[in-house]
């Protein structure tokens, strides 16, 4: 069980929480994430990644978007409520060392797993580069942040309504053609995007890494379900990744699993939805008695 | 034939009126003239649609007179063939006078957890394989039920109410951590709890009882009877965190250093589920039985109205392998609305490792199986959604290592079965989580746990039994080795206390 301690909403459908979690603080990794479950007997159990914790409160930063039932159930929660399932830290941290120059790509919620990766890369004494995108101005995040970490940002947005009018594989690859060329670089985001930076980088031979978060039920490689095909081979995210080599991934594999659920999650979320609107009704048909 | 439990009532009913009055004066050929005893089970066309247990347990009369079969035979095959040699003709006498409690103590000397055992034990390759009864139909079909007896006994015993928690000897001031609650972990709790030492059990998920729960189906092993299990344990002190994932949320070795354990016992189980490398096995559609059962059992998706963890609308399901894990697949999913379900098997019913009643209640269910046929490769459709099988027929050779013929395909036979689901049950690998993290623990090949007779690891004062050592296997023999460990951690806490040793420890808090 753990206790909400903090509560804010980034965007419209972006929340940042703090959650009491002392043991996985202690232990926590840049890389590593959490699963979580809103209800012990009939939640699902959906993966989150630790955006950054705070051993003496003995707290977690998770940063989640709504994207489905579980994700919109989090969102309604409030400060000092209990999750009842939470554990972690799961996967494997990232691989830090000084390797020179690292690119660090975020999209969209993406930033916020990045964040605590391109921290310890700075730590490491690698120079930093950070680009972040998304789609507009609302749903920037972490911009802050990551200008403390960055030798250098670059912030994109799809629409042009702030920063540059890009996709951040635009600024990614003029960053490849530089000379001398970035020595690693790491993309966090939606698959789509984490599929092209990988195309972007290939032609340059930079070394790319990418947090995959697929669909995932133990998280203890127990189950299979997070697998995907990694240079041919099967790997499972929960414990061999989450972070694979970019250019091994099969992308279009990976995103055609994702969607294995969607009919029903989409079902679940819509019939969840109408019994808030009814028990509303309800709530606001007493209210009237009164 | 489908028979109902009223009819087999009915018949275990006369013959009883028959048989007590002369039940000391039974020769060996009266005995042996008793037919088999059938297990009473739900109608095969409602239990497709139901949950609950398929096979209900013997009645009073039908147990009793099953025992009847017993000749007491001084070959005493079944003692010798039960991994944990429950003293089998004893509690099976006290089942035909009707003592059960006497039955019931006799079974409890030597295993804990009977009413799970008596359904889930492969008795057929076990005690019964050898009996003496069955030996002279020449046929393992005819030898006496002693499954059945030994759930019988244990349902009675949890029935009336009254089961005896173990005695607890005074506080010794030891802690043992034991990581992992399916049947090894559990027994381990149970054993060093009894001897005063205080336990505490380590599990991953926020459920208890590891496969008893998140794999076996409650069609074939009910949750409550795991939750009893559970709360004698917590009754007798034995603490629990779940939601803890040994190596990752702590290091075993801090468990041991820091937090003041005095021994550790690793019961991981199996892990990681194989694939079989074929073409299409990363297809939408395609899932491990770990993964089809988890969500069904564990995370309780067979309930769709409550549940938010989703499961594949499945119409047509093909199912990979012949094990208990595959027969639990199949039958979960028809359960789940699936119209046809195949089990794809590469050799014949005879190898088949599943248990024989599973298999038979499968067939009666309707599951088709296709004997002597393999998948060589997945096909999918343009969304890359499972639409087909592709399958090889195979025929047997010579037989292999493992004692059973070895399947060859046969050139050139390939046939294509339409299905939008396949669930692949051809085993599992070894849970990587505690050897990844904790390297002095040392591993085979096959990432298994390397043990000596004590089940002590290569690390000091750490045990490890059950599947994590012995690959995927069985509940018994997960609980042997449980039980082999906990004797030596008690030995070892034992000495400790007597030489007045204590580990030194770091108060973390
Ligand atoms: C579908 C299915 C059907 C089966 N049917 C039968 C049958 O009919 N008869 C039979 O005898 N056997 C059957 N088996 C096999 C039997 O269930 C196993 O052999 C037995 O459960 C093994 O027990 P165990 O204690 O070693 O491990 P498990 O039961 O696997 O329990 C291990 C537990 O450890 C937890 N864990 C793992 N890693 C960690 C960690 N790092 N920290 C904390 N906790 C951790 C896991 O979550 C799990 O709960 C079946 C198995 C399956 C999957
Ligand atoms: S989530 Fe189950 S194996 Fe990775």
């Amino acid at each position: 069980m753990s206790k909400i301690l903090y509560k804010e909403q980034l965007s419209e459908n972006v929340f940042k929480m703090r959650l009491e979690a002392p043991l996985i603080a202690e232990e926590r990794k840049a890389g590593q994430f959490i699963i979580l479950q809103i209800d012990e007997e009939f939640g699902e159990r959906i993966p989150l990644t630790i955006a950054d914790a705070d051993k003496e409160e003995g707290s977690i930063t998770i940063i989640f978007q709504v994207v489905g039932l579980t994700t919109d159930e989090l969102s309604r929660l409030n400060v000092g409520d209990n999750i009842p399932v939470l554990v972690g830290p799961l996967g494997n941290p990232t691989h830090i060392d000084k390797y020179g120059t690292v690119v660090c790509v975020g999209g969209g919620i993406g930033v916020a797993p990045l964040h605590p990766i391109a921290q310890a890369y700075k730590n490491a004494g690698n120079k930093v580069i950070i680009i972040i995108g998304a789609r507009n101005k609302e749903l920037i995040i972490m911009e802050e942040e990551m200008r403390k970490i960055a030798d250098e940002l670059i912030v994109c947005t799809d629409d042009g309504s702030y920063g540059r009018k890009a996709l951040v594989t635009e600024p990614l690859k003029e960053i490849c053609e530089r000379n001398p060329k970035p020595d690693r670089a790491i993309a966090i985001g939606p698959p789509i995007m984490m599929k092209f930076c990988a195309e972007t980088t290939r032609p340059y031979n930079v070394y790319t890494e990418v947090s995959l978060n697929t669909i995932m039920v133990d998280g203890t490689g127990m189950c299979g379900g997070c697998r995907v095909d990694v240079g041919g081979q099967i790997k499972f995210v929960c414990v061999d990744g989450p972070e694979f080599d970019a250019h091994k991934v099969d992308f279009d594999n990976m995103m055609a699993r994702l969607t294995e659920f969607k009919d029903i999650e989409e079902e679940k979320h819509q019939c969840y939805l109408e019994s808030l609107a009814e028990a509303k009704i309800i709530e606001n048909e007493e209210g009237e008695e009164e | 034939m489908y028979r109902t439990p009223e009819e087999l009532q009915q018949t275990a009913h006369n013959l009883f009126e028959e048989y007590l009055p002369k039940i000391d004066a039974l020769k060996n050929k009266d005995r042996i003239r008793i037919p088999v005893q059938e297990m009473p089970s739900q109608d095969p066309k409602e239990r497709v649609c139901n949950l609950e247990e398929v096979a209900i347990g013997y009645t009073e009369e039908e147990a009793r007179i099953e025992a009847m079969r017993c000749i007491q035979c001084p070959t005493q095959t079944c003692v010798r063939d039960c991994p944990v040699h429950i003293n089998v003709p004893v509690f099976i006498d006290h089942v035909a006078h009707g003592k059960y409690q006497e039955a019931a103590n006799v079974i409890k000397e030597a295993s804990l957890l009977p009413a799970i055992c008596g359904r889930v034990c492969p008795q057929e390759t076990q005690c019964q394989k050898d009996c003496s009864v069955g030996k002279v139909f020449k046929t393992v079909d005819k030898s006496v039920s002693i499954g059945r007896l030994e759930r019988f006994v244990a349902d009675w015993e949890r029935n009336t109410g009254v089961v005896q928690l173990p005695h607890v000897k005074p506080d010794t001031g030891k802690k043992v951590a034991v990581i992992g609650s399916g049947p090894a972990g559990l027994v381990v709790a149970a054993d060093v709890r009894r001897e005063g030492h205080s336990v505490t059990i380590f599990e991953a998920f926020h459920k208890l009882g590891g496969v008893m729960r998140y794999g076996i189906p409650e069609f074939r092993l009910p949750n409550n009877i795991i939750d009893q299990e559970i709360d004698s344990l917590r009754k007798m002190g034995v603490e629990f965190k779940t939601n803890f994932v040994v190596g990752r949320t702590r290091k075993l070795t801090d468990l041991l250093e820091k937090d003041g354990y005095d021994a550790a016992f690793v019961g991981t189980g199996a892990g990681l589920p194989l694939f079989m490398g074929i073409d299409g096995e990363n297809l939408v559609g395609v899932f491990s039985a770990n993964e089809y059962l988890t969500r069904a059992n564990l995370m309780r998706a067979f309930d769709k109205k409550h549940a938010d963890t989703p499961i594949y609308p499945s119409k047509i399901v093909a199912v990979l392998g012949g094990g208990n894990v595959a027969m639990d697949a199949a039958r979960m999913s028809l359960r789940l609305g699936a119209e046809k379900v195949y089990v794809v098997y590469r050799r014949t019913q005879k190898e088949m490792p599943a248990r024989k009643e599973e298999v038979e209640h499968a067939m009666e269910e309707g599951i088709e199986f296709r004997f002597l046929q393999n998948a060589k490769r997945i096909l999918g459709d343009e969304k890359g959604r499972v639409r087909a099988i592709e399958c090889l027929k195979y025929e047997l050779g010579e037989p292999d290592q493992s004692g059973r013929r070895r399947p060859i395909p046969i050139e050139g036979s390939e046939f294509t079965i339409d299905v939008d689901t396949v669930i692949v049950a051809i085993g599992n690998g070894s849970n990587p989580l505690i050897s990844q993290t904790t390297p002095e623990i040392k591993t085979n090949k096959w990432g298994n746990i390397i043990v000596d007779e004590n089940q002590k690891t290569s690390m000091d004062r750490v045990y490890a039994g059950g599947d994590i050592v012995l690959g995927a296997a069985t509940v018994i023999l997960a609980m042997g080795e449980g039980r082999k460990a906990a004797a030596a951690i008690n030995e070892m806490l034992a000495k400790d206390i007597e030489t007045g040793e204590s580990k030194k420890t770091v108060d973390v808090n």
